[in-house]
Protein backbone atom coordinates (compact mmCIF):
# COMPACT_ATOMS: atom_id res chain seq x y z
CA UNK A 1 0.00 0.00 0.00
CA UNK A 2 1.76 3.17 -1.06
CA UNK A 3 -0.27 5.29 1.38
CA UNK A 4 1.61 3.99 4.40
CA UNK A 5 5.06 3.60 2.85
CA UNK A 6 6.92 6.89 3.03
CA UNK A 7 8.24 7.93 -0.36
CA UNK A 8 11.99 8.57 -0.36
CA UNK A 9 11.85 11.59 -2.67
CA UNK A 10 9.28 13.33 -0.56
CA UNK A 11 11.23 12.48 2.62
CA UNK A 12 14.34 14.00 1.10
CA UNK A 13 12.63 17.18 -0.05
CA UNK A 14 10.73 17.55 3.19
CA UNK A 15 13.94 17.31 5.24
CA UNK A 16 15.71 19.81 3.00
CA UNK A 17 12.91 22.34 2.66
CA UNK A 18 11.51 22.11 6.16
CA UNK A 19 15.03 22.19 7.59
CA UNK A 20 15.97 25.23 5.51
CA UNK A 21 12.82 27.17 6.33
CA UNK A 22 13.17 26.17 9.98
CA UNK A 23 16.77 27.38 10.03
CA UNK A 24 15.87 30.73 8.46
CA UNK A 25 12.83 31.32 10.63
CA UNK A 26 14.58 30.21 13.82
CA UNK A 27 17.30 32.76 13.06
CA UNK A 28 15.41 35.70 11.60
CA UNK A 29 11.73 35.04 12.21
CA UNK A 30 10.35 33.74 15.44
CA UNK A 31 12.89 35.03 17.99
CA UNK A 32 12.38 38.58 16.71
CA UNK A 33 8.64 38.30 17.23
CA UNK A 34 8.66 36.46 20.55
CA UNK A 35 11.41 38.61 22.08
CA UNK A 36 9.58 41.78 21.16
CA UNK A 37 6.26 40.51 22.46
CA UNK A 38 7.89 39.20 25.63
CA UNK A 39 9.46 42.58 26.17
CA UNK A 40 6.10 44.19 25.66
CA UNK A 41 4.45 41.77 28.09
CA UNK A 42 7.12 42.57 30.66
CA UNK A 43 6.53 46.26 30.11
CA UNK A 44 2.78 45.86 30.46
CA UNK A 45 3.24 43.88 33.66
CA UNK A 46 5.59 46.58 34.99
CA UNK A 47 3.16 49.32 34.00
CA UNK A 48 0.33 47.55 35.77
CA UNK A 49 2.46 47.23 38.90
CA UNK A 50 3.40 50.89 38.68
CA UNK A 51 -0.21 51.87 38.22
CA UNK A 52 -1.14 49.87 41.31
CA UNK A 53 1.57 51.57 43.30
CA UNK A 54 0.48 54.98 42.12
CA UNK A 55 -3.08 54.19 42.99
CA UNK A 56 -2.06 53.12 46.48
CA UNK A 57 -0.04 56.29 46.86
CA UNK A 58 -2.97 58.34 45.58
CA UNK A 59 -5.21 56.73 48.16
CA UNK A 60 -2.78 57.57 50.93
CA UNK A 61 -2.56 61.08 49.55
CA UNK A 62 -6.28 61.37 49.65
CA UNK A 63 -6.32 60.41 53.33
CA UNK A 64 -3.56 62.87 53.99
CA UNK A 65 -5.40 65.54 52.09
CA UNK A 66 -8.52 64.90 54.13
CA UNK A 67 -6.53 65.16 57.32
CA UNK A 68 -4.96 68.38 56.17
CA UNK A 69 -8.33 69.79 55.21
CA UNK A 70 -9.78 68.90 58.57
CA UNK A 71 -6.83 70.42 60.36
CA UNK A 72 -7.15 73.59 58.32
CA UNK A 73 -10.82 73.78 59.14
CA UNK A 74 -10.10 73.30 62.82
CA UNK A 75 -7.44 75.99 62.68
CA UNK A 76 -9.81 78.30 60.89
CA UNK A 77 -12.41 77.80 63.58
CA UNK A 78 -9.81 78.47 66.26
CA UNK A 79 -8.65 81.62 64.50
CA UNK A 80 -12.21 82.84 64.11
CA UNK A 81 -12.93 82.18 67.74
CA UNK A 82 -9.79 83.99 68.79
CA UNK A 83 -10.64 86.92 66.54
CA UNK A 84 -14.07 87.17 68.06
CA UNK A 85 -12.55 87.11 71.51
CA UNK A 86 -10.04 89.77 70.60
CA UNK A 87 -12.76 91.88 69.09
CA UNK A 88 -14.94 91.76 72.18
CA UNK A 89 -11.95 92.41 74.37
CA UNK A 90 -10.95 95.43 72.29
CA UNK A 91 -14.48 96.74 72.40
CA UNK A 92 -14.64 96.24 76.15
CA UNK A 93 -11.28 97.93 76.61
CA UNK A 94 -12.33 100.82 74.45
CA UNK A 95 -15.52 101.16 76.39
CA UNK A 96 -13.67 101.14 79.68
CA UNK A 97 -11.15 103.62 78.42
CA UNK A 98 -13.88 105.89 77.08
CA UNK A 99 -15.67 105.75 80.39
CA UNK A 100 -12.49 106.60 82.26
CA UNK A 101 -11.78 109.45 79.88
CA UNK A 102 -15.28 110.78 80.25
CA UNK A 103 -15.05 110.59 84.00
CA UNK A 104 -11.74 112.38 83.94
CA UNK A 105 -13.16 115.09 81.70
CA UNK A 106 -16.19 115.40 83.94
CA UNK A 107 -14.17 115.72 87.09
CA UNK A 108 -11.88 118.24 85.47
CA UNK A 109 -14.94 120.18 84.39
CA UNK A 110 -16.31 120.04 87.91
CA UNK A 111 -13.09 121.39 89.33
CA UNK A 112 -13.05 124.15 86.79
CA UNK A 113 -16.68 124.95 87.45
CA UNK A 114 -15.92 125.08 91.16
CA UNK A 115 -13.00 127.44 90.51
CA UNK A 116 -15.10 129.61 88.26
CA UNK A 117 -17.81 129.66 90.87
CA UNK A 118 -15.28 130.63 93.51
CA UNK A 119 -13.83 133.41 91.43
CA UNK A 120 -17.28 134.57 90.49
CA UNK A 121 -18.30 134.64 94.13
CA UNK A 122 -15.11 136.55 94.94
CA UNK A 123 -15.96 139.06 92.25
CA UNK A 124 -19.47 139.33 93.57
CA UNK A 125 -18.13 139.80 97.02
CA UNK A 126 -15.72 142.46 95.88
CA UNK A 127 -18.45 144.17 93.97
CA UNK A 128 -20.75 144.02 97.00
CA UNK A 129 -17.98 145.44 99.19
CA UNK A 130 -17.36 148.24 96.74
CA UNK A 131 -21.03 148.92 96.46
CA UNK A 132 -21.46 148.97 100.22
CA UNK A 133 -18.45 151.27 100.54
CA UNK A 134 -19.94 153.54 97.92
CA UNK A 135 -23.34 153.33 99.65
CA UNK A 136 -21.69 154.05 102.96
CA UNK A 137 -19.81 156.94 101.41
CA UNK A 138 -23.01 158.28 99.95
CA UNK A 139 -24.83 157.85 103.30
CA UNK A 140 -21.96 159.49 105.14
CA UNK A 141 -21.80 162.30 102.65
CA UNK A 142 -25.53 162.83 103.06
CA UNK A 143 -25.36 162.76 106.91
CA UNK A 144 -22.42 165.13 107.12
CA UNK A 145 -23.86 167.68 104.78
CA UNK A 146 -24.96 169.98 107.68
CA UNK A 147 -22.55 171.51 110.20
CA UNK A 148 -24.12 170.12 113.34
CA UNK A 149 -23.98 166.59 112.16
CA UNK A 150 -20.38 167.05 111.08
CA UNK A 151 -19.49 168.25 114.60
CA UNK A 152 -21.39 165.48 116.29
CA UNK A 153 -19.67 162.97 114.10
CA UNK A 154 -16.29 164.42 114.71
CA UNK A 155 -16.92 164.32 118.39
CA UNK A 156 -18.06 160.84 118.26
CA UNK A 157 -14.95 159.89 116.27
CA UNK A 158 -12.77 161.79 118.70
CA UNK A 159 -14.43 160.00 121.56
CA UNK A 160 -14.00 156.79 120.00
CA UNK A 161 -10.41 157.48 119.22
CA UNK A 162 -9.75 158.74 122.69
CA UNK A 163 -11.46 155.78 124.21
CA UNK A 164 -9.31 153.58 122.10
CA UNK A 165 -6.26 155.67 123.33
CA UNK A 166 -7.20 155.27 126.90
CA UNK A 167 -7.80 151.62 126.66
CA UNK A 168 -4.39 151.15 125.20
CA UNK B 1 -30.39 7.14 11.89
CA UNK B 2 -28.66 10.20 10.56
CA UNK B 3 -27.54 10.90 14.09
CA UNK B 4 -25.87 7.51 14.42
CA UNK B 5 -24.19 8.02 11.08
CA UNK B 6 -22.96 11.36 12.26
CA UNK B 7 -21.61 9.92 15.48
CA UNK B 8 -19.88 7.10 13.65
CA UNK B 9 -18.27 9.66 11.36
CA UNK B 10 -17.08 11.59 14.38
CA UNK B 11 -15.69 8.46 15.93
CA UNK B 12 -13.99 7.63 12.68
CA UNK B 13 -12.46 11.08 12.68
CA UNK B 14 -11.40 11.03 16.31
CA UNK B 15 -9.70 7.65 16.18
CA UNK B 16 -6.04 8.40 15.54
CA UNK B 17 -4.98 4.89 14.59
CA UNK B 18 -3.86 4.24 11.05
CA UNK B 19 -6.49 1.63 10.60
CA UNK B 20 -9.24 4.14 10.00
CA UNK B 21 -8.21 5.43 6.61
CA UNK B 22 -7.36 1.96 5.44
CA UNK B 23 -10.76 0.69 6.42
CA UNK B 24 -12.30 3.65 4.76
CA UNK B 25 -10.37 3.17 1.59
CA UNK B 26 -11.06 -0.53 1.38
CA UNK B 27 -14.72 0.11 2.07
CA UNK B 28 -14.87 2.57 -0.77
CA UNK B 29 -12.92 0.44 -3.18
CA UNK B 30 -14.97 -2.60 -2.32
CA UNK B 31 -18.13 -0.67 -3.00
CA UNK B 32 -16.91 0.53 -6.31
CA UNK B 33 -17.03 -2.73 -8.27
CA UNK B 34 -20.58 -3.35 -7.04
CA UNK B 35 -21.65 -0.05 -8.43
CA UNK B 36 -19.77 -0.79 -11.59
CA UNK B 37 -21.54 -4.08 -12.13
CA UNK B 38 -24.90 -2.52 -11.46
CA UNK B 39 -24.36 0.29 -13.85
CA UNK B 40 -23.16 -1.94 -16.64
CA UNK B 41 -26.76 -2.14 -17.83
CA UNK B 42 -26.82 1.61 -18.35
CA UNK B 43 -24.51 2.61 -21.11
CA UNK B 44 -23.17 5.63 -19.24
CA UNK B 45 -19.50 5.97 -18.53
CA UNK B 46 -18.84 5.09 -14.94
CA UNK B 47 -16.67 6.62 -12.31
CA UNK B 48 -14.15 4.80 -10.22
CA UNK B 49 -14.50 6.33 -6.78
CA UNK B 50 -11.42 4.57 -5.44
CA UNK B 51 -9.29 5.95 -8.23
CA UNK B 52 -10.65 9.46 -7.83
CA UNK B 53 -9.98 9.45 -4.12
CA UNK B 54 -6.52 7.98 -4.51
CA UNK B 55 -5.70 10.52 -7.16
CA UNK B 56 -6.62 13.31 -4.76
CA UNK B 57 -4.89 12.04 -1.68
CA UNK B 58 -1.87 10.56 -3.40
CA UNK B 59 1.16 12.01 -5.13
CA UNK B 60 1.62 12.63 -8.86
CA UNK B 61 4.41 13.50 -11.25
CA UNK B 62 2.36 16.39 -12.59
CA UNK B 63 -0.17 18.62 -10.95
CA UNK B 64 -3.48 17.81 -12.52
CA UNK B 65 -5.71 20.84 -12.04
CA UNK B 66 -8.82 20.25 -14.12
CA UNK B 67 -10.12 19.01 -17.45
CA UNK B 68 -10.77 21.60 -20.13
CA UNK B 69 -12.65 20.52 -23.27
CA UNK B 70 -11.70 16.92 -22.70
CA UNK B 71 -8.01 17.70 -22.27
CA UNK B 72 -6.35 17.59 -18.89
CA UNK B 73 -4.94 20.87 -17.61
CA UNK B 74 -1.86 20.04 -15.57
CA UNK B 75 1.34 21.66 -14.41
CA UNK B 76 4.25 19.61 -15.77
CA UNK B 77 6.82 18.92 -13.10
CA UNK B 78 10.44 17.80 -13.43
CA UNK B 79 11.11 14.14 -12.74
CA UNK B 80 14.55 13.80 -11.22
CA UNK B 81 15.92 10.32 -11.10
CA UNK B 82 19.33 9.16 -9.93
CA UNK B 83 20.48 5.88 -11.41
CA UNK B 84 23.95 5.77 -12.94
CA UNK B 85 23.78 9.55 -13.31
CA UNK B 86 21.07 12.13 -12.88
CA UNK B 87 18.16 12.11 -15.29
CA UNK B 88 15.77 15.05 -15.51
CA UNK B 89 12.66 14.87 -17.70
CA UNK B 90 8.92 15.46 -17.60
CA UNK B 91 6.46 12.62 -17.33
CA UNK B 92 5.62 12.81 -21.05
CA UNK B 93 9.21 12.01 -21.90
CA UNK B 94 9.63 9.24 -19.37
CA UNK B 95 9.58 6.52 -21.99
CA UNK B 96 12.33 8.23 -24.04
CA UNK B 97 14.54 8.16 -20.96
CA UNK B 98 13.83 4.52 -20.29
CA UNK B 99 11.39 4.90 -17.40
CA UNK B 100 7.79 3.87 -16.93
CA UNK B 101 5.14 4.08 -14.20
CA UNK B 102 4.47 0.95 -12.17
CA UNK B 103 1.04 -0.06 -10.84
CA UNK B 104 1.48 2.29 -7.84
CA UNK B 105 2.10 5.19 -10.21
CA UNK B 106 5.79 5.40 -9.39
CA UNK B 107 8.65 5.75 -11.85
CA UNK B 108 10.56 2.54 -12.42
CA UNK B 109 13.29 1.56 -14.79
CA UNK B 110 11.41 0.29 -17.85
CA UNK B 111 13.97 -2.39 -18.48
CA UNK B 112 14.60 -3.79 -15.02
CA UNK B 113 11.38 -2.72 -13.26
CA UNK B 114 13.42 -1.45 -10.30
CA UNK B 115 12.78 1.80 -8.43
CA UNK B 116 15.63 4.27 -8.95
CA UNK B 117 16.47 6.96 -6.41
CA UNK B 118 13.54 9.21 -7.19
CA UNK B 119 13.96 12.85 -6.20
CA UNK B 120 11.26 14.10 -8.56
CA UNK B 121 9.56 17.37 -7.82
CA UNK B 122 6.12 15.85 -7.54
CA UNK B 123 2.80 17.54 -6.79
CA UNK B 124 3.47 17.17 -3.07
CA UNK B 125 6.99 18.55 -3.38
CA UNK B 126 5.73 21.57 -5.28
CA UNK B 127 3.02 22.11 -2.67
CA UNK B 128 5.70 21.73 0.00
CA UNK B 129 7.90 24.34 -1.67
CA UNK B 130 5.04 26.77 -2.18
CA UNK B 131 3.61 26.48 1.31
CA UNK B 132 7.06 26.66 2.92
CA UNK B 133 7.87 29.77 0.90
CA UNK B 134 4.53 31.26 1.87
CA UNK B 135 5.22 30.57 5.54
CA UNK B 136 8.75 31.95 5.21
CA UNK B 137 7.52 35.16 3.63
CA UNK B 138 4.65 35.60 6.07
CA UNK B 139 6.80 35.08 9.16
CA UNK B 140 9.68 37.19 7.87
CA UNK B 141 7.26 40.01 7.05
CA UNK B 142 5.81 39.72 10.52
CA UNK B 143 9.32 39.82 12.00
CA UNK B 144 10.05 42.86 9.83
CA UNK B 145 7.10 44.68 11.38
CA UNK B 146 8.59 44.11 14.82
CA UNK B 147 11.97 45.34 13.66
CA UNK B 148 10.60 48.47 12.05
CA UNK B 149 8.14 49.39 14.76
CA UNK B 150 8.55 49.94 18.45
CA UNK B 151 6.34 47.17 19.77
CA UNK B 152 6.52 48.73 23.21
CA UNK B 153 4.62 51.75 21.97
CA UNK B 154 2.49 50.49 19.09
CA UNK B 155 -0.07 47.76 18.85
CA UNK B 156 0.69 45.35 16.01
CA UNK B 157 -1.23 45.97 12.80
CA UNK B 158 -2.01 43.95 9.70
CA UNK B 159 -0.02 40.77 9.29
CA UNK B 160 1.70 41.14 12.65
CA UNK B 161 -1.64 41.43 14.41
CA UNK B 162 -2.81 38.24 12.74
CA UNK B 163 0.37 36.25 13.36
CA UNK B 164 1.14 37.39 16.88
CA UNK B 165 -1.61 35.43 18.67
CA UNK B 166 -0.62 32.22 16.90
CA UNK B 167 3.09 32.59 17.53
CA UNK B 168 2.56 33.68 21.13
CA UNK B 169 0.16 30.83 21.78
CA UNK B 170 2.92 28.37 20.87
CA UNK B 171 5.52 30.40 22.74
CA UNK B 172 3.31 30.30 25.81
CA UNK B 173 2.88 26.55 25.38
CA UNK B 174 6.65 26.15 25.23
CA UNK B 175 7.04 28.19 28.40
CA UNK B 176 4.49 26.11 30.26
CA UNK B 177 5.71 22.71 29.10
CA UNK B 178 9.47 23.03 28.75
CA UNK B 179 10.77 25.05 31.66
CA UNK B 180 13.50 27.63 32.10
CA UNK B 181 15.29 27.15 28.75
CA UNK B 182 12.12 27.14 26.65
CA UNK B 183 13.43 29.96 24.46
CA UNK B 184 15.79 27.55 22.70
CA UNK B 185 12.90 25.32 21.64
CA UNK B 186 10.15 27.81 21.04
CA UNK B 187 11.18 28.53 17.39
CA UNK B 188 10.93 24.85 16.48
CA UNK B 189 7.48 24.56 18.05
CA UNK B 190 6.30 27.75 16.33
CA UNK B 191 7.64 26.45 13.05
CA UNK B 192 6.01 23.03 13.43
CA UNK B 193 2.68 24.51 14.49
CA UNK B 194 2.44 27.14 11.78
CA UNK B 195 3.69 24.79 9.09
CA UNK B 196 1.22 22.04 9.97
CA UNK B 197 -1.62 24.52 10.38
CA UNK B 198 -0.92 26.18 7.04
CA UNK B 199 -0.65 22.87 5.19
CA UNK B 200 -3.72 21.43 6.89
CA UNK B 201 -5.75 24.38 5.65
CA UNK B 202 -4.16 24.31 2.19
CA UNK B 203 -5.08 20.63 2.07
CA UNK B 204 -8.73 21.45 2.65
CA UNK B 205 -8.72 23.99 -0.19
CA UNK B 206 -10.02 22.10 -3.21
CA UNK B 207 -8.33 24.16 -5.98
CA UNK B 208 -4.84 24.80 -7.20
CA UNK B 209 -2.59 26.37 -4.57
CA UNK B 210 -4.09 23.95 -2.10
CA UNK B 211 -5.45 20.52 -2.78
CA UNK B 212 -2.23 18.62 -2.22
CA UNK B 213 -2.56 16.21 0.65
CA UNK B 214 0.68 17.09 2.42
CA UNK B 215 -0.06 16.59 6.11
CA UNK B 216 -2.00 13.45 5.18
CA UNK B 217 1.15 11.99 3.68
CA UNK B 218 3.12 9.69 5.91
CA UNK B 219 6.53 10.82 4.59
CA UNK B 220 5.79 14.41 5.62
CA UNK B 221 4.48 13.56 9.08
CA UNK B 222 7.36 11.12 9.56
CA UNK B 223 9.89 13.89 8.92
CA UNK B 224 8.06 16.22 11.28
CA UNK B 225 8.01 13.54 13.96
CA UNK B 226 11.70 12.78 13.38
CA UNK B 227 12.56 16.45 13.84
CA UNK B 228 10.81 16.30 17.20
CA UNK B 229 12.50 12.96 17.99
CA UNK B 230 16.00 14.30 17.35
CA UNK B 231 15.37 17.57 19.12
CA UNK B 232 14.07 15.65 22.12
CA UNK B 233 16.84 13.07 22.29
CA UNK B 234 19.78 15.28 21.36
CA UNK B 235 18.78 17.66 24.14
CA UNK B 236 18.10 15.01 26.77
CA UNK B 237 19.50 15.79 30.21
CA UNK B 238 21.38 13.33 32.42
CA UNK B 239 18.19 12.96 34.39
CA UNK B 240 16.23 12.02 31.25
CA UNK B 241 18.68 9.31 30.22
CA UNK B 242 18.91 8.03 33.77
CA UNK B 243 15.13 7.64 33.77
CA UNK B 244 15.41 5.57 30.61
CA UNK B 245 18.41 3.36 31.36
CA UNK B 246 18.54 3.25 35.15
CA UNK B 247 15.19 4.26 36.62
CA UNK B 248 14.54 3.98 40.33
CA UNK B 249 12.37 0.88 40.37
CA UNK B 250 12.40 -2.36 42.36
CA UNK B 251 15.35 -4.60 41.44
CA UNK B 252 13.34 -7.18 39.55
CA UNK B 253 12.08 -4.49 37.17
CA UNK B 254 15.57 -3.16 36.46
CA UNK B 255 16.27 -5.34 33.40
CA UNK B 256 12.82 -4.72 31.88
CA UNK B 257 12.46 -1.00 32.35
CA UNK B 258 15.18 0.18 29.92
CA UNK B 259 13.65 -1.99 27.20
CA UNK B 260 10.23 -0.49 27.80
CA UNK B 261 11.60 3.03 28.07
CA UNK B 262 13.65 2.80 24.89
CA UNK B 263 10.70 1.31 23.06
CA UNK B 264 8.52 4.11 24.38
CA UNK B 265 11.06 6.73 23.25
CA UNK B 266 10.85 5.33 19.71
CA UNK B 267 7.10 4.95 19.80
CA UNK B 268 6.63 8.65 20.51
CA UNK B 269 7.59 9.80 16.99
CA UNK B 270 5.65 6.88 15.52
CA UNK B 271 2.51 7.97 17.34
CA UNK B 272 3.10 11.58 16.28
CA UNK B 273 3.53 10.47 12.67
CA UNK B 274 0.44 8.33 12.56
CA UNK B 275 -1.83 10.62 14.52
CA UNK B 276 -1.38 13.57 12.19
CA UNK B 277 -1.23 11.48 9.02
CA UNK B 278 -4.30 9.39 9.82
CA UNK B 279 -6.44 12.27 10.99
CA UNK B 280 -5.76 14.40 7.95
CA UNK B 281 -6.03 11.51 5.51
CA UNK B 282 -9.30 10.30 7.02
CA UNK B 283 -10.75 13.78 6.78
CA UNK B 284 -9.79 14.11 3.12
CA UNK B 285 -11.19 10.71 2.27
CA UNK B 286 -14.48 11.44 3.99
CA UNK B 287 -14.98 14.74 2.20
CA UNK B 288 -14.04 13.20 -1.15
CA UNK B 289 -16.42 10.30 -0.51
CA UNK B 290 -19.23 12.74 0.16
CA UNK B 291 -18.52 14.53 -3.09
CA UNK B 292 -18.29 11.22 -4.98
CA UNK B 293 -21.71 10.14 -3.72
CA UNK B 294 -23.22 12.91 -5.84
CA UNK B 295 -21.66 11.46 -9.00
CA UNK B 296 -22.40 7.86 -8.09
CA UNK B 297 -26.07 8.63 -7.51
CA UNK B 298 -26.41 10.54 -10.76
CA UNK B 299 -27.68 7.50 -12.66
CA UNK B 300 -30.32 6.41 -10.15
CA UNK B 301 -32.96 8.78 -11.35
CA UNK B 302 -33.65 12.40 -10.46
CA UNK B 303 -35.46 11.73 -7.19
CA UNK B 304 -32.83 9.59 -5.55
CA UNK B 305 -29.85 11.49 -6.91
CA UNK B 306 -31.45 14.85 -6.02
CA UNK B 307 -32.16 13.67 -2.50
CA UNK B 308 -28.71 12.22 -2.03
CA UNK B 309 -27.11 15.33 -3.47
CA UNK B 310 -28.79 17.46 -0.82
CA UNK B 311 -27.71 15.03 1.87
CA UNK B 312 -24.14 14.77 0.66
CA UNK B 313 -23.80 18.52 0.19
CA UNK B 314 -25.02 19.01 3.74
CA UNK B 315 -22.61 16.37 5.00
CA UNK B 316 -19.86 17.83 2.84
CA UNK B 317 -20.36 21.24 4.44
CA UNK B 318 -20.44 19.65 7.85
CA UNK B 319 -17.27 17.66 7.17
CA UNK B 320 -15.49 20.70 5.75
CA UNK B 321 -16.31 22.63 8.90
CA UNK B 322 -15.17 19.67 10.96
CA UNK B 323 -11.95 19.50 8.96
CA UNK B 324 -11.22 23.17 9.67
CA UNK B 325 -11.54 22.34 13.34
CA UNK B 326 -9.42 19.21 12.98
CA UNK B 327 -6.80 21.15 10.99
CA UNK B 328 -6.28 23.40 13.98
CA UNK B 329 -6.60 20.71 16.61
CA UNK B 330 -4.09 18.39 14.96
CA UNK B 331 -1.53 21.16 14.51
CA UNK B 332 -2.07 22.07 18.15
CA UNK B 333 -1.84 18.48 19.36
CA UNK B 334 1.36 17.80 17.44
CA UNK B 335 2.97 20.94 18.85
CA UNK B 336 1.65 20.32 22.34
CA UNK B 337 2.99 16.76 22.43
CA UNK B 338 6.33 17.85 20.98
CA UNK B 339 6.65 20.49 23.69
CA UNK B 340 5.74 17.97 26.38
CA UNK B 341 8.34 15.50 25.05
CA UNK B 342 10.96 18.23 25.01
CA UNK B 343 9.89 19.22 28.50
CA UNK B 344 10.38 15.64 29.70
CA UNK B 345 13.82 15.50 28.09
CA UNK B 346 14.81 18.78 29.79
CA UNK B 347 13.82 17.58 33.25
CA UNK B 348 16.50 18.26 35.87
CA UNK B 349 17.41 16.27 38.94
CA UNK B 350 15.39 17.28 41.93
Amino acid sequence: MNLVTPDFGLLFWMVVIFGLVFFLLAKFGFPVITDMVDKRSAKIAQSLKDADEIQARMASWKVEQKQMLEEARREQAAILREAAETKSKIVADAKAQARAEAEKILSEAKVQIEAEKESALRDVRREVALLSVQVAEKVLRHELSDEGNQRAFIDELVDEASKAQMHS
Amino acid sequence: MILTFLISLLLLQADPSAQVPQDDITAVSQDTPVILSESEESAEADIDVGEIIFEHIGDEYEWHITEWKGKPVAIPLPCIVIEDGVHVFTLHHAAENGYALNEDGKLVNAATGKRPIDLSVTKNVLALIMSSLLLLVVVLFTARWYKKHDALKEAPTGLAAAMEPLVMMVHQMARENIGPDYRRFSPYLCMAFLWILLNNFLGILPFFPGGANLTGNIAITLVLALFTFFIVNLNGTRHYYKEIFNPEVPAFLKPIMPVIEVFSAFMKPVSLTIRLFANMLAGHIMILSMVCIIFIMAKYGPLLSGGMTVVSVLFGVFLDALECLVAFIQAYVFTMLSSIYIGLARAQDE
